[in-house]
């Protein structure tokens, strides 16, 4: 087990030091030049100083060979400094660090609700009796899909916020200010585990050990949630490590929608300013959020089911 | 014959005008197959309106980003400032915006925009990650190794990230937005091709080519490539609808095409500052995405072996 964990910190490490990689030969394609445009951000249309120019290219780095850079950048990267943010000068850690908190906040809830809601959809219609019942509800997670984050969450703004003042539409303030965001967040992520489920714990019921639990007079209910529902719930756990990722890029969108202060709100902004670091800071941030999430469900597994505890040193390429 | 599913699917799509495939009946004589294999086809359709109301939005939409003519007559870009802020009605179907243009007539001419960046989109993703599936299933060994370590990274990312990421780099624009939504979804095409190519290649026939002597371009080109084909077209349908959305969500926050331009995701980011006066602005272009995406992801299902399952 301790080997098994092992390997997989290392993987982990690989993958966030190629992320990190990736993010900087993409971002050093930019045809724009982030120095002039800060320096030309502080006096509006004064002649820039060439020298003030070079010495903030020296500052920098951006003086430098690439492959200078990027051993430099990767030397100060593995200290845990991802250098400072352009537009504001405050270092990458420290805005992402701060910025964090809300998104947490969001993408917590709207994680849990997903499961809750999308968990409880696949369940409850597998095991209605009634047809049409069965069909309405699976109807709904191809809807859930298809709708864009932004006008759902727009919608609910509309009419919860304006119509009907049941929620604030704007602001990070209290729990009553986490409603809209979060559900809006949770629509797309809760109808991806809905279908995953949904599809497993139908090929689940086909078993023949459900089939030994009925003729041992089990109910219904209890067939479904002791006997399917656990076997079913591997796929889905794969799916949701995966949607975790999605569910904190997601906030970006939210974020600006609800105009709420977080992660997503920092990377639209760091987008708009071209600020290389600060995009680069968020990508590896992104790819740490994948791998973590990733190593826990790997260590959720045998939990679920116990013979994977046997074969964990080749489970390593599952998730 | 997973290809020869795919036709079949599509034939079935395309409607009874088109005849089915060659796929569709080996054992019948021309004459006597086309019969019931219309007859089957119209049973198919028949049996799915929730399909067949989807194809017909799919075309709606393929035919108003190539002719806006047919659906609206007003211009997108100029309104009549005294006419602002109309509700949805006879005269103005999505009803009007803060300068007095006809919201249909922008979501109708959107269309084109939007469409032709969820279309680069895809055929980017379908185009290089097919290209790397490829490559890496066919030749193996370290080469199969280094490219699926660099999909895995791709992977690693979320998706969002990665085109905010290189629409940092390129800058904004439709077409920019469009390619970075595109190599985004690289990833899912490489390992979809990759499974279909280590797949066929262990499939009897191609052993059977190589013994010949068949070289391995023809091996490639005449046994792998059409065999492998089906399921990467099916994934290229089902990226059309997370396409839609993503160039949508980025073209929201603002990074597609300049304020004029009626853009999906832009018309719904304009609305948005008047969300409390005038809800169609932002509700009737938004569920003309929604429906969209839904339609698209609805035809892909029935592409995605609906068909076949059901003889």
């Amino acid at each position: 087990m301790r080997g098994y964990v092992l390997k997989r910190l290392a993987q982990a490490i690989g993958v966030l030091w190629a992320a990190y990689t990736l993010s900087f030969l993409v971002l050093d394609f930019l045809p724009g030049d982030p120095v002039s445009a800060m320096a030309g951000a502080g006096s509006d249309s004064a002649e820039i100083d060439p020298a003030q120019l070079a010495a903030l290219r020296h500052q920098y780095g951006f003086d430098k060979p690439v492959l200078a850079q990027y051993a430099d950048y990767l030397g100060r990267a593995v200290r845990g400094d991802l250098g400072d943010a352009i537009s504001t000068g405050r270092p990458v850690t420290s805005t992402l660090a701060d910025a964090l908190p809300g998104t947490l906040q969001l993408t917590g809830a709207a994680l849990l609700l997903a499961v809750v809601l999308g968990g409880g959809l696949a369940v409850s219609a597998t095991c209605t009796t009634r047809r049409w019942l069965r069909q309405l509800l699976l109807s709904l997670p191809p809807l859930g899909v298809s709708v864009p984050t932004f006008w759902v969450g727009l919608l609910l703004v509309e009419s919860f916020s304006f119509r009907l003042r049941w929620f604030p539409a704007f602001g990070n303030d209290g729990l009553r200010g986490l409603v809209l965001p979060a559900v809006t967040l949770a629509i797309p992520t809760g109808a991806q585990i809905a279908q995953v489920l949904s599809k497993s714990l139908l090929t689940a019921l086909d078993q023949p050990y459900v089939e030994t639990a009925r003729a041992k007079g089990a109910g219904r209910w209890r067939v479904h949630l002791r006997h399917a529902l656990r076997n079913a719930s591997l796929p889905a756990l794969t799916v949701v490590g995966l949607l975790v990722g999605q569910l904190v890029a997601g906030s970006v969108v939210v974020e600006t929608v609800f105009a709420r202060d977080g992660l997503g709100r920092v990377t639209a902004a760091a987008v708009t300013a071209q600020d290389i670091p600060l995009v680069q800071g968020v990508v590896v941030f992104g790819a740490l959020i994948f791998v973590l999430t990733n190593l826990i469900v790997d260590l959720v597994y045998p939990l679920l089911d116990p013979r994977i505890v046997a074969a964990s040193g080749r489970k390593a390429g599952v998730a | 014959m997973s290809q020869g599913l795919a036709h079949d699917a599509a034939g079935a799509v395309l409607g009874p005008g088109h005849p089915p495939g060659p796929g569709a009946g080996p054992g019948a004589g021309p004459g006597a197959g086309g019969g019931a294999a219309v007859r089957r086809v119209l049973r198919f359709l028949v049996r799915r309106p929730g399909l067949v109301l989807s194809g017909l939005v799919v075309v709606l939409v393929v035919l108003a980003s190539f002719r806006p003519g047919l659906f609206t007559s007003r211009d997108p870009l100029t309104g009549v400032p005294s006419q602002n802020f109309r509700s949805p009605s006879a005269a103005h179907w999505f009803g009007t915006d803060e300068l007095g243009r006809d919201v249909f007539s922008r979501v109708v001419h959107g269309a084109q925009l939007s469409l032709k960046a969820t279309l680069i989109a895809v055929v980017v993703a379908f185009v290089v990650g097919s290209l790397i599936g490829l490559v890496a299933g066919f030749v193996g060994r370290w080469v199969d190794d280094v490219l699926m370590r660099f999909v895995d990274v791709l992977l690693s990312i979320p998706a969002l990230f990665l085109s905010l990421a290189l629409v940092t780099a390129l800058g904004y624009g439709t077409v920019k937005v469009a390619v970075a939504v595109g190599i985004a979804g690289v990833a899912g095409f490489a390992r979809v091709a990759r499974a279909e190519v280590l797949r066929v290649r262990q499939a009897v026939f191609v052993e059977a080519a190589r013994s010949c002597g068949a070289r391995w371009y023809s091996v490639l080109g005449r046994h792998i490539l059409p065999n492998a084909a089906g399921p990467v077209i099916v994934l290229a349908t089902l990226d059309l609808g997370s396409s839609i959305l993503a160039v949508s969500a980025l073209s929201f926050l603002g990074y597609g095409a300049p304020p004029p331009a009626p853009e999906w995701g832009t018309l719904i980011s304009d609305g948005r500052n008047y969300l409390a006066n005038a809800w169609w602005l932002t509700a009737l272009p938004g569920l003309a995405i929604a429906a969209t995406v839904l339609a698209t992801n609805r035809v892909a299902r029935a592409l995605d072996g609906e068909w076949s399952r059901q003889r």
